[in-house]
Formats: structure tokens, sequence, C-alpha cells
């Protein structure tokens, strides 16, 4: 019984992130879109957060928004995986529910 | 019914910053007619919308917190309440507005719709989830 969690602000922004993090169970998805994508960077004051997180969730990042911000899968948080938009599909079709953090 | 699903509106926005709150609840009253098992969650800035005492005259919108009340005749009588967001915010139970439902199992007897639960707590409540809407 797996949710997929989708995270589109940029955690410099907003507690969004932290917020889906805390509120994420084992075995969950989390899948950072449009802004969030900055949330999976090494490097940050927030990637150990995530980073601890990694191997109880399944952390991921849309490649087609690292792209179009100029980022690449190897900028991002060890555990952190980059997937397109067929792996975003897949992250649906696999989990019981999508919860959007707006 | 076979086909009731649980259906469940998330809140994390405070209430008259911007239009999510006062959309949130239009959406849950539109839902709340297609008898559907219905909960809403409020963490981090949505605990603010439940704040009793708000009066919106200077700002000229609509105090829409009054609302809230009438979600029991909707029945939609589950409102959870993040204790830690609540805290992070200073805030506690007797900041927020009285809102009760007569249960009609039990003689009509009011109760509470809010209830306070911990962020652990939220998490389960979440992944027992058929949908999850978020505002």
């Amino acid at each position: 019984m797996a949710t997929l969690h989708t995270v589109n602000k940029s955690p410099f922004m907003t507690q969004t992130l932290l917020s889906c993090i805390n509120h994420a169970k084992d075995g969950d998805a989390i899948l950072m879109i449009e802004d969030g994508v900055y949330g999976g960077m090494a490097g940050t004051g927030l990637s150990d957060a995530v980073a601890a997180k990694a191997a109880s969730l399944n952390i991921c990042v849309l490649t087609e928004d690292l792209e179009a911000r100029g980022l690449d899968a190897g900028r991002l948080v060890e555990g952190v995986s980059a997937v397109g938009y067929d792996g975003f599909v897949d992250l649906v079709a696999e989990t019981d529910r999508t919860q959007a953090w707006l | 019914m076979s086909d009731t699903k649980k259906f469940l509106y998330v809140n994390r926005r405070a209430p008259y910053g911007t239009i999510y709150a006062l959309e949130s609840l239009e959406v849950v009253l539109i839902g709340a007619a297609f008898e559907q098992d219905v909960s809403l969650a409020f963490l981090d800035d949505g605990v603010f919308q439940l704040t009793k005492g708000q009066k919106t005259d200077g700002l000229g919108v609509k105090n829409f917190s009054p609302t809230f009340r009438a979600l029991g005749d909707y029945d939609v009588t589950k409102l959870y309440v993040e204790k830690e967001s609540l805290e992070e915010r200073g805030l506690s139970e007797a900041d927020l507005q009285e809102i009760m439902y007569e249960d009609e199992d039990d003689d009509w007897e009011e109760k509470p719709s809010i209830r306070i639960v911990s962020r652990a707590e939220m998490v389960d409540i979440m992944s027992d989830q058929d949908v999850v809407l978020s505002f």
C-alpha cells in the first residue's frame, strides 16, 4: 500500500519537501518535479535530510525538469535517482495513490 | 454503495493569503454530495484555518471559518488536526473553534469533529486513503 508523493516547489522557498519527507511511510516513493528537483541536489543545506531517507524511500527526480535547469543526474544526492516521463508513469502505476504536495 | 471511496482533503495553507483554503472547502462541500467517505487533514499552515475568532470585515473578504461548522450536516465529521503543526505555531486545541456533529448511530449525540492526531497518526491516515486531494 505505497504512496507516490510529488513535490513541485523549491525546498529553499517552502517547507513542502521537509513536510513531505516527514509524512512519507517507509516504502513510499517521492518524485521531485518542476522546481522541486532542486531538492535532489547534493551539497545543499537539505542534502543530509534527503540522504537520510534515501534508504527507506524511493526518491526520484524528473530528468526533463533537471535538464531544463542545466542540472544532470551526477549532481544528485547519492541514493536519489533520475527518471523520465516513462518512469513517472511507472511510479503512478506501481503505487496505490498519489499525493501531490503543492 | 460498495463503490464508496475514502477521500482525504489535505489542507496545508493559512486561510486568507491565498484562495486555496476557501477553494478546498468549496470542493469538500461539492464532494460531500457524492456520498463518499470524506476526511479532512490540517497540517503545516493549514491548522490556521481552524482558529476561532476570525474576523474579516476589515479585509472585505468572506469569513468562511463558520462554514466548517456546517460540514457535519453533510456527513463530513472527521477533521484531523496535526498536533506537531499546532505546537510549532504556538497553538493548542483551545485556540481552535468548536466543531460538533450529531452522531446518527448514537442517538444523535453531539460529538466533536476535530480530532487532534500526532504526526505518526497522520502518516497512517494518509496512507489509508483511496484518493488524496491537496490544497
